[in-house]
């Protein structure tokens, strides 16, 4: 069963598996490492080793599935009826896919009334829309969601479905995966077709991002991964292009949803939602107080952009965790990110570094955030913000 | 009511930090923690006996060293705790891991509601929580934030959405995960601390819960590591030097230039 | 350095720790700025059962002794003081109960205390019996079945929040040391009314507030002991409590001084961390001896009167006056290390000094404990001639 393996001859003894290992798994036993039956196979201590003494089965390459399957799938989310961003980015990740494996792209789409969302999707590359019609749908009846899903999936078998990882496709799609008996991969940042053994190599990040893994499911289909938004791009729609649309509306003794949503409690959202601004300008605990946040919506408003905030402000009550970003809190990926006051913890990090553009200003040059940071400035963000502020009022000179 | 609250034991990603020689992620010898969601679950489930009555089990699958979360569990006012361990249950994947699970909340018998937290902070899917309804034949409730009512046999509660949040009813039994904003966990105290001292977990292996191996473990998880690295770190670029006025000037020239303003 | 402490002890040290990193830490400034009283935190701390430390178990408490008390006033106070106080505060007020109490007061009032539903206080002092117990005026006339309080309270910690009050009033003038009674008087007897809140330099978080007795009718069944005990009852029950305050102060002095390390750490200046002169390193070590002085009297005196002796008073009061006096020197260099940042209310260290003040002055002024301990000097010298 172990299939992490210490190779005695290359072992050094030099420990820094042990030091890696986050269920302290190993041990020092005659000065060469050994590991115990406390290893859950994570793989870490493998990238651990300076000497490559430690290997982990790997997935060979030339695994056959148990079932023959066929396609790609990306089940498409509707918010107020409409497509929702990430499920246009997947169709288009989905669209590569396809192509590289030489199938069709097939798009799920479920709700009151699917005929417009169903169009839109073929014109962003799917080959062919199944779509569920069903009041159940509506609204999110998780029930109703996972028995369509499972029932338009189990009678085909697709090779891979795709789903993006909002509060929905959470909630849902890890239910299909256990139905359907397969493998799952959650938040996945890259998927790949690998070139000898055709199955998805599947990327997401682990231990709050400080480390990446690829993940594969060899034997089992569909090969399953949801996406968070804005980790793919969407593609152009393409009215001209055709596809087949299936509309099913006939679910008796299918969509039978025990829960039953009462009301729908929308807030108020604030007017920018910071994972779609394109400039994003976040304080961290170094703003000292709620009030200073002022500056940054002003900084905000000069650029045209939205205002966010580590976890502390958060944690501190001064903006709402609508804002947060970083690993507890919303994944951005805008063109430019100004941190203001933030030290850039590897939890904050994971929730931003991807930006284009990253401006750090932290009073302490030891601060990580300078390390993904394209333009720094070492000095106190209360100091600091206010004259970036008259120096973006100037404009740009005649 | 009978409610079970699933834990886990996690390294504290929080203070992780990584060897700058090797790349490699190390904890900074800070013991393992509960997973900071479930302490969540767990103080629901302590707030409902409160109101309700009944009792709560907290249930967790894990090393040997697992056993010290179940004894926070009980040191903040749980009635059982369960410790599934035993060499076949290691390096599940989520199907796997929610199939032993839910082997063994079949096995504690009449579990009213199933509390879990919303992820685990290590491996960060949120996949148990709804793998383990499904494996229940139970409806998912997920990201709760405020449970609103609970009878015998049915629930309310509030779950958080995209843009806010919905009422959702639902019969019982069934499965939450919950999220932050439901509570604020309870501190151990020293009584229960005391309780915890003398507290012995009942540790089951698959036999016991009648859960078929090849479904266990690494064997029976369908999702593989293939491999394991570090993101190519994302070099740092210019730090603008200068008096406060001079340097923020710059860096303004540096925005215009890029078409930012 | 390891004090050997008993796992009962290393459990209490933990879980007071916990909620004070997690429930004080988070709102101490809010709470000294408003002088608001903690009720929340006095809440988390019921909640994890701290007040049930120094109550008997048959009453629902754990029994614990002066070590255990200190132990957890220590980590407190290490928060913030004003914390603190209204929790060993709680305790001056209740542990004449458990010394002195009969069965059925304990059973009527030390349930409540434990579970932190109730908190205590202690009423000696007014405006002309400070150091001088002796000059107690409040009066508590028997008539019937009762007692009638008349008289004023000055400068009571926890007045007008604690539910559970033990007052020394004067039962008979002529007897002089005699003379005076211990009663437990509930909040909300009729005559039982409260002076305004104090504004004090610091402790701003805990009640300071007059009781005031006006024809106050308290049934005699609330009398503590005997009539004629009540300044016997309030020597012991200072004289146990004294090494709490010690322990108070310990904590502030810890608090501050691990501020002061920390910051000294991260101040670079002229290239160096300010850690790395020796101006600082002297100043540093000369804290870090003081409190580790202060800390080992403060647990040995507490482990020699959990032992049971009789006649503690003199190590008592060490235990009290040192610490205190540290408190005082540590957080003004605490502030001084921090510099100009140390004297803004945004950092924690000018807090530390303005609480630390108190402990010089209440349960005893520096001054009276310095008596109580000369005369207990003169005492055993001359048993020693005389043997």
């Amino acid at each position: 069963m172990a299939t992490v393996r210490v190779l005695p001859v290359q072992c050094t003894g030099c420990g820094d598996c042990i030091a890696s290992c986050p269920v302290a798994a190993i041990e020092m036993r005659g000065g060469e490492a050994f590991i115990t039956d406390a290893c859950t196979a994570c793989g870490i201590c493998v990238t651990a080793c300076p000497a490559e003494a430690i290997e982990m089965e790997h997935v060979k390459p030339a695994a056959r599935p148990s079932e023959p399957s066929r396609g790609v799938w990306v089940f498409a989310e509707l918010r107020h009826g409409r497509l929702v961003g990430v499920s246009r980015e997947l169709v288009a990740k989905g669209r590569q896919l396809a192509d590289r494996t030489g199938t069709e792209l097939t798009a799920l789409v479920f709700g009151l009334d699917v005929g417009a969302p169903a169009r839109e999707l073929v014109a962003l590359g799917a080959d062919r829309v199944l779509g569920a019609e069903h009041p159940a749908l509506e609204l999110f009846h998780d029930d109703a969601y996972v028995e369509a899903c499972v029932a338009l999936a189990a009678g085909e078998r697709p090779e891979i479905m795709l789903c993006g990882g909002t509060v929905l496709g959470r909630a849902f799609f890890p239910r299909v995966a256990a139905r359907l008996g397969t493998g799952l991969t959650a938040d996945c940042t890259s998927l790949e077709i690998d070139g000898e053994s055709g199955i998805l190599l599947q990327t997401r990040p682990a231990y709050g991002g400080s480390l990446l893994a690829t993940i594969a499911c060899p034997d089992r289909r569909p090969q399953m991964a949801t996406v968070r938004p804005k980790v793919f791009t969407a593609g152009a729609a393409d009215p001209g292009r055709t596809g087949e649309i299936v509309i099913r509306r006939d679910w008796e003794g299918v969509i039978r949803p025990r829960t039953k949503v009462l009301e729908v409690l929308e807030e108020v959202v604030q007017t920018v939602n910071i994972a779609d601004a394109d400039i994003v300008v976040a304080g961290g605990r170094g703003m000292g107080s709620a009030e200073n946040f002022g500056l940054l919506e002003q900084l905000a408003k000069a650029l045209g952009g939205a205002v966010a905030a580590s976890r502390a402000p958060v944690d501190a009550g001064w903006v709402p965790y609508a804002r947060q970003v970083g690993q507890t809190g919303k994944t951005v990926c805008p063109k430019l990110y100004i941190a203001c006051g933030i030290s850039g913890q590897v939890q904050h990090l994971v929730g931003m570094q991807s930006a284009d553009v990253i401006v750090a200003i932290n009073k302490d040059p030891q601060a990580p955030i300078f390390s993904v940071a394209t333009y720094g400035i070492v000095g106190d963000a209360l100091e600091i913000v206010p004259l970036l502020i008259k120096a973006l009022g100037r404009g740009s000179r005649g | 009511m009978k409610i079970v609250v699933c834990i886990k034991q996690v390294p504290d990603t929080v203070h992780v930090r990584i060897n700058e020689r090797t790349g490699a992620m190390e904890r900074e010898g800070v013991p393992a923690v509960v997973n900071p969601y479930d302490l969540y679950a767990l103080e629901e489930a302590l707030r409902l006996r409160e109101a309700h009555g009944g009792s709560v089990a907290a249930l967790t699958m894990g090393p040997p060293q697992a056993e010290a979360v179940l004894r926070e569990a009980i040191a903040l006012g749980a009635d059982e705790g369960y410790h599934l361990s035993g060499r076949e249950f290691a390096g599940g994947d989520t199907l796997a891991t929610s199939y032993a699970l839910a082997r063994a909340v079949e096995r504690i018998g009449e579990v009213r509601l199933v509390l879990c937290g919303k992820q685990a902070i290590d491996g960060d899917t949120a996949q148990v929580g709804p793998e383990l309804a499904e494996h229940l034949g139970l409806p998912f409730l997920g990201f709760v934030r405020r449970v609103r009512e609970a009878h015998p046999g049915r629930i309310v509660v509030e779950r958080m959405t995209e843009e806010g949040a919905d009422a959702v009813e639902s019969p019982l039994p069934a499965v939450l995960s919950v999220v932050k904003e439901i509570n604020t966990p309870r501190l151990p105290s020293l009584k229960g601390k005391m309780r915890a001292k003398s507290f012995k977990a009942t540790t089951w292996n698959a036999a016991a819960i009648g859960a078929d191996e090849t479904r266990l473990g690494f064997a029976g998880s369908p999702t593989k590591v293939v491999k394991v690295f570090h993101p190519e770190a994302r070099r740092g670029g210019e730090i603008i030097a200068g008096e406060p006025a001079e340097a923020v000037a710059r860096l303004a020239e540096r925005l215009r230039s890029q078409g930012f303003c | 350095m390891d004090y050997f402490l008993t796992e009962q002890q290393l459990m209490i040290r933990e879980t007071a720790r916990q909620v004070a990193r997690e429930r004080i830490v988070p709102v101490r400034a809010e709470l000294d700025e408003k002088e608001e009283f903690p009720w929340e935190v006095v809440k988390a701390c019921a909640a994890a059962d701290l007040f049930a430390i120094w109550v008997p178990e048959a009453y629902g408490g754990l029994g614990g002794g002066i070590l255990d008390l200190c132990v957890c006033v220590e980590e407190l106070s290490r928060a913030c003081a004003g914390v603190a106080v209204s929790y060993a505060a709680s305790a001056l007020g209740t542990i004449p109960i458990v010394l002195f109490g009969s069965e059925e007061q304990k059973a009527k009032y030390l349930p409540d205390v434990a579970a932190g539903r109730k908190l205590g206080a202690f009423a000696l002092t007014e405006a002309g019996a400070g150091s001088d117990a002796s000059g107690v005026q409040t009066t508590a006339r028997r008539d019937g079945d009762h007692y009638v309080l008349n008289g004023t309270k000055q400068w009571i910690t926890n007045g007008g929040d604690a539910e559970t009050y033990t007052v020394v009033a004067i039962t008979d003038r002529s007897r002089g040391p005699r003379g005076a009674s211990a009663f437990i008087v509930e909040k909300g007897t009729p005559g039982f009314t409260f002076g305004k809140k104090e504004i004090k330099m610091g402790i701003r978080s805990s009640s300071t507030r007059e009781l005031v007795f006006t024809d106050c009718r308290v049934p005699k069944e609330n009398l503590l002991g005997r009539e004629g005990q009540g300044f016997i009852i309030a020597m012991k029950t200072l004289d146990k409590s004294r090494p709490g305050i010690g322990a108070q102060a310990l904590g502030i002095a810890q608090g501050a001084f691990d501020e002061a390390v920390a910051y000294s750490r991260q101040r670079v200046q002229f290239g160096h961390p300010i850690s790395s002169f020796q101006a600082v390193q002297h100043m540093l070590a000369n804290m870090a001896i003081k409190i580790e002085a202060s800390r080992s009297l403060i647990y040995s005196v507490a482990r020699f009167i959990d032992s049971g002796v009789k006649d503690y008073s003199k190590e008592s009061a060490m235990a009290k006056v040192f610490p205190s006096d540290t408190a005082m020197e540590v957080t003004t260099d605490a502030v001084q290390i921090l510099g100009g940042y140390g004297y803004m209310r945004d950092y924690p260290v000018e807090k530390m000094m303005r609480d630390a003040k108190i402990t010089q002055i209440y349960e005893g002024t520096n001054q009276v404990i310095r008596n109580v301990i000369g005369l207990a000097l003169v005492k055993e010298f001359a048993k020693h001639v005389q043997a």
